[in-house]
């Protein structure tokens, strides 16, 4: 099974800042691959220099097996890309848009039609609007089909859910399963951590640095500390008596809860658990649930990124 | 009125001003560079006037009428002859602005107090010089007059003039070739250096830079209609300018199209250049303006001659593409000269086409760097 | 089990010296443009002290009815009090007693942060002596004071949001509205940016704040979902999610976007 994408120690500076640095990971062909960081991570770099628009300045990369720099013709016939922030004209129409994205590769809507209709198919009764007065839902669809209409070899999406409503964002997913169970291999980057899910494998990605990479579900196996889930009433209270707890590591908020992580390794979490409860007690704050759980992926991506707050402020990248 | 908030406004707009060098280098720059070009180089008034002299019978009084000129140090002896058939070869190539013709019989008649004639033509086609170049000579021809007056012998020089190429002084004349020059850089120039820069601003520049389209064919692609609509700015220009104001058309109208085609051609490299070396929208177009609009009408010679300039400007006369369109536009129509006249600037004009496009091509890397 | 926030704080009646000691209050709020209506008659309340949480789609109308809220926006119809004064008639005294953070935009990236405190500082009207004080407290807080002359625009995004809302705060308004304060930033940063909102809330400022991410709406003390310019829902999280039978605001907010009326498709 060839590697549909291939990173070796990807460096890329912009002036002093290390957009990416030592960065290595593959993927497989028939991949759904996620690469998971906040804006500033690096993503948007990699994704420049998979689709051959930018040249790396340490390692290499190959796509579909050809190399990004020396093939760079060969590989943009092939790959569907979809730029951060939709790229669309907005005085065309939603038809003149994908037509014209579809000439620009030499082929024609109908020759496309079958492998995007599942998603234009959604938008086509707006075939006439102006892609400028289309809700983010369907420009997303819009800039997806447009990314399809010349059946790629493989989808690079570069933030496509961002700004978007959570139901478009579920919606996006879906199709982009279906997409994948017809064959094709899709990177898609986001800074959402619970879109991370639904990918078969993840690179987390933060500061240039690539954190992990694993299938979605193994990403908590690799964290060795306690980890207990707080919740009662007075959040904020809880948060900061947690924090006074002699073996807290890290207190953060989590949506209804609170995750805490104990700074001894060796401790059971179920024990952990135990102790919180009694420690709220003798402070007097009653009911007060505690229960070990496992690592998920925003937990894993916060310890990893180093549970110290982030360093002090540098120039920010001029490309994140 | 809150005083605090007022004040912090104005240092906070102080702030702004002072920390984008970009704009501060053009707003500082650029009213000084307008004080030199207006306070010492762009004039109206003329200083080498080149005169041909015509006189079939040289003698003394000729000779003294013609030492009268050159000492005023504005006018310059070309060419000589005896025959009036070397005039118009001369003006039509722009190579005299005024001719002196003597009757055979003036200084015969100068000495018997009869009418001696003289026929001044003037290369009217800039109507300001011409009129400026007339006042000039009347002047000195009156003061020569004057002169022999108060030595006491009667004299009567008759002067009759001739205004070559625009006998009714329009200035619409003057400008309209000058306009076509400068609509046409605005279509080119501007309008292709803002649609390519607001293709990248926008992000789909990079969705067909990743594609199996070349640079090149995007750029052609995208300047191509900007080529079909500067043309038919110049028909439509054209037509008011003959239909309207009745600008005459002297020469051959498929040559001044060709030119026209040639010269858009220079202002679309010229704006395919701009939109690749800046970075916004915004910088494209104060780029595209200031670097083909400001030399365009300063320094082409549509509204301040370039025989007025001062010898270190003109230099930088000679790569405004616009200075060597004039020439040839005004040619065809006010003169109706064609090519073997205007072969060198054709040749110009030509050589700054091929040149800028090959960069223009360049200029437009595969990559984002 | 109860899992608010905090302390809920029950309408006290010098918080706000608003109607009822309500922070906000709007009834039968509308806005149309043209024939289009973009709120839809809302009504709801805020307490004072409370972290409010205002959910919806883009173009469900939130945006319009925060302009309206702050003073930018006349409604068409419908009465609201922001801070006890009305936002037809006291738009003024609206504006000085509100704090302001949007992502779009906040502070000025070519000044130093030294410098964007200052300004906004005069533009509030506090004495210059006043915010030197504050700025060195705040530096200290956020962790910046050896940032204090350096470009905005050359911080991190994290650090930008942290600051802008520190200098909303600066005149320490009764309320403070954040228009999606969050976005983009890494999930440390996210929380600390929290724990500031919960801190400014315990000092018994008012938090109106918007966001995208369904698992800030969890932190809020209640939240208000639009759906085609209504609020589909009201209340706190966990009432919600036992309402609609959720796991989830994430789910709340799924299942009421997809009875939308307005026909598109998402």
């Amino acid at each position: 099974m060839t590697n549909a994408v291939e990173v070796r120690a990807l460096g890329k500076s912009f002036g002093p800042v290390k957009a990416l640095d030592d960065v290595s990971l593959d993927v497989s062909e028939g991949e759904l691959f996620g690469l998971v960081g906040p804006d500033g991570a690096g993503k948007t770099t990699l994704f420049r220099i998979l689709t051959t628009l930018l040249i790396p300045d340490t390692g290499s990369a190959t796509v579909l097996g050809l190399d990004v720099v020396k093939d760079f013709w060969k590989i943009r016939s092939r790959v569907g890309y979809m730029p951060g922030g939709f790229a669309l004209y907005p005085d065309l129409s939603v038809a003149e848009n994908l037509e014209f994205f579809a000439a620009v590769f030499g082929t024609t809507v109908e020759k496309g039609y079958e492998l995007i209709a599942p998603i234009y198919k959604q938008i086509e009764p707006f075939r006439d609007r102006r892609a400028e007065a289309l809700s983010g839902g369907m420009k997303q669809k819009l800039a997806l089909s447009c990314a399809l209409v010349h059946r790629p070899d493989i989808l690079l999406l570069d933030e496509p859910t961002t700004g978007v409503d959570a139901v478009s964002r579920r919606e996006f997913w879906d199709q982009l399963g279906n997409l994948k169970a017809s064959g094709l291999t899709i990177v898609v980057s986001t800074p959402y951590m619970d879109e991370a899910l639904r990918c078969d494998r993840v690179a987390l990605i933060h500061g240039g640095k690539i954190l992990e990479v694993d299938p979605p579900h193994s990403i908590g196996a690799r964290y060795t500390l306690p980890l207990v889930a707080v919740r009662g009433a007075n959040r904020f209270e809880l948060l900061q008596s947690l924090r006074k707890f002699p073996h807290a590591r890290a207190v953060y908020l989590f949506g209804d809860e609170l995750h805490y992580t104990d700074r001894r390794s060796d401790a059971s979490p179920e024990a952990v658990a135990a102790e919180l409860r009694e420690y709220f007690a003798s402070r007097g704050q009653e009911d007060v649930e505690t229960r070990p759980i496992a690592a998920g992926i925003e937990d894993s991506f916060m310890e990893l990124m180093g549970s110290a707050p982030p360093p002090p402020p540098r120039p920010t990248a001029t490309a994140a | 009125m809150n005083l605090n908030a007022l004040r912090a406004f104005v240092v906070k707009e102080l702030h702004h001003i002072l920390r984008d060098r970009q704009t501060l280098t053009i707003l500082l720059m650029m009213p000084l560079v307008q004080v030199i070009l207006f306070g010492y180089a762009l004039r109206s008034d003329v200083r080498d006037i080149r005169m041909v002299v015509v006189d079939p019978t040289p003698d003394h009084a000729t000779l003294e009428l013609q030492s009268r000129f050159i000492s005023t140090n504005r006018f310059r002896i070309v060419a000589t002859s005896q025959s009036p058939n070397t005039i118009e070869p001369l003006f039509r190539r722009g190579s005299a602005d005024i001719a002196l013709i003597f009757d055979p019989d003036f200084a015969s008649h100068l000495k018997s107090a009869e009418p001696a004639r003289l026929l001044v033509a003037i290369d009217a086609s800039d109507p300001n010089t011409g009129t400026t170049y007339l006042n000039y000579t009347r002047a000195v021809i009156a003061s020569y007059q004057a002169e022999l007056t108060a030595q006491n012998r009667r004299v009567q020089i008759v002067t009759e003039t001739r205004m070559r190429f625009n006998p009714t002084l329009e200035s619409v004349n003057l400008f309209v070739p000058g306009l076509i020059a400068l609509v046409l850089v605005l279509v080119s120039a501007l309008m292709t250096a803002i649609s390519l820069s607001r293709e990248k601003e926008r992000g789909t520049m990079e969705v067909l830079l990743v594609s199996p389209l070349k640079p090149q064919q995007i750029i052609v692609g995208k300047v191509l209609p900007y080529l079909v609509l500067a043309f038919a700015n110049v028909l439509t220009a054209l037509l008011a300018a003959w239909a309207v104001f009745h600008v005459p058309f002297r020469g051959s109208i498929a040559l001044l199209l060709a030119e026209s085609i040639l010269y858009t051609l220079v202002s679309l490299a010229l704006g395919v250049l701009v939109a690749a070396v800046t970075s916004s929208q915004r910088a494209a177009m104060l780029t595209a303006l200031l670097g083909t609009m400001l030399p365009n009408t300063l320094l082409s010679g549509m509204i301040f001659p370039i025989a007025s300039m001062p010898s270190w400007l003109v230099p930088f006369t000679y790569v405004v593409p616009a200075r060597w369109f004039i020439v040839i536009a005004r040619g065809i129509m006010l003169k109706g000269v064609g090519l073997t006249i205007l072969w060198r600037e054709t040749l110009i004009l030509s050589a700054m086409a091929l040149l800028l496009l090959a960069a223009a091509m360049r200029s437009f890397k595969p990559r984002m760097e | 089990m109860n899992s608010s926030a905090r302390p809920t704080v029950t309408g006290t009646a010098d918080a706000t010296g608003g109607t009822d000691g309500f922070a906000v209050d709007a009834r039968d709020l509308t806005r149309r443009f043209g024939s289009f209506v973009a709120v839809d008659h809302i009504t709801f309340d805020v307490k004072a002290g409370e972290v409010f949480g205002f959910l919806g789609a883009n173009g469900a109308g939130k945006t319009t009815a925060i302009k309206m809220l702050v003073g930018l926006l006349a409604p068409s119809e419908g009465v609201a009090h922001v801070a006890g004064f009305d936002i037809r008639t006291q738009r003024d005294r609206i504006r000085r007693n509100i704090g302001y953070m949007s992502q779009r935009f906040s502070l000025y990236a070519d000044l130093t942060v030294r410098e964007n405190i200052r300004l906004y500082g005069g533009i509030y009207g506090l004495a210059p002596e006043h915010i030197a004080k504050r700025t060195d407290t705040m530096l200290e807080t956020l962790g910046l004071s050896s940032n204090a002359d350096d470009l905005v625009g050359r911080l991190p995004l994290g650090w930008k949001q942290k600051l802008a809302f520190s200098v909303a705060l600066l005149h320490e308004p009764k309320i403070v509205f954040l228009d999606e304060p969050t976005g983009g930033v890494d999930p440390i940063t996210r929380r600390q940016f929290w724990e500031l909102i919960y801190t400014a809330a315990a000092r018994g400022t008012t938090v109106f704040v918007t966001t995208h991410y369904m698992d800030e709406a969890e932190y809020c003390d209640r939240i208000s979902i639009m759906v085609d310019g209504r609020i589909a829902a009201l209340g706190s999280p966990t009432e919600l999610k036992e309402k609609f039978g959720a796991d989830s605001v994430d789910d709340v907010f799924v299942r009421l976007a997809r009875s939308a009326t307005k026909g598109e498709a998402a």
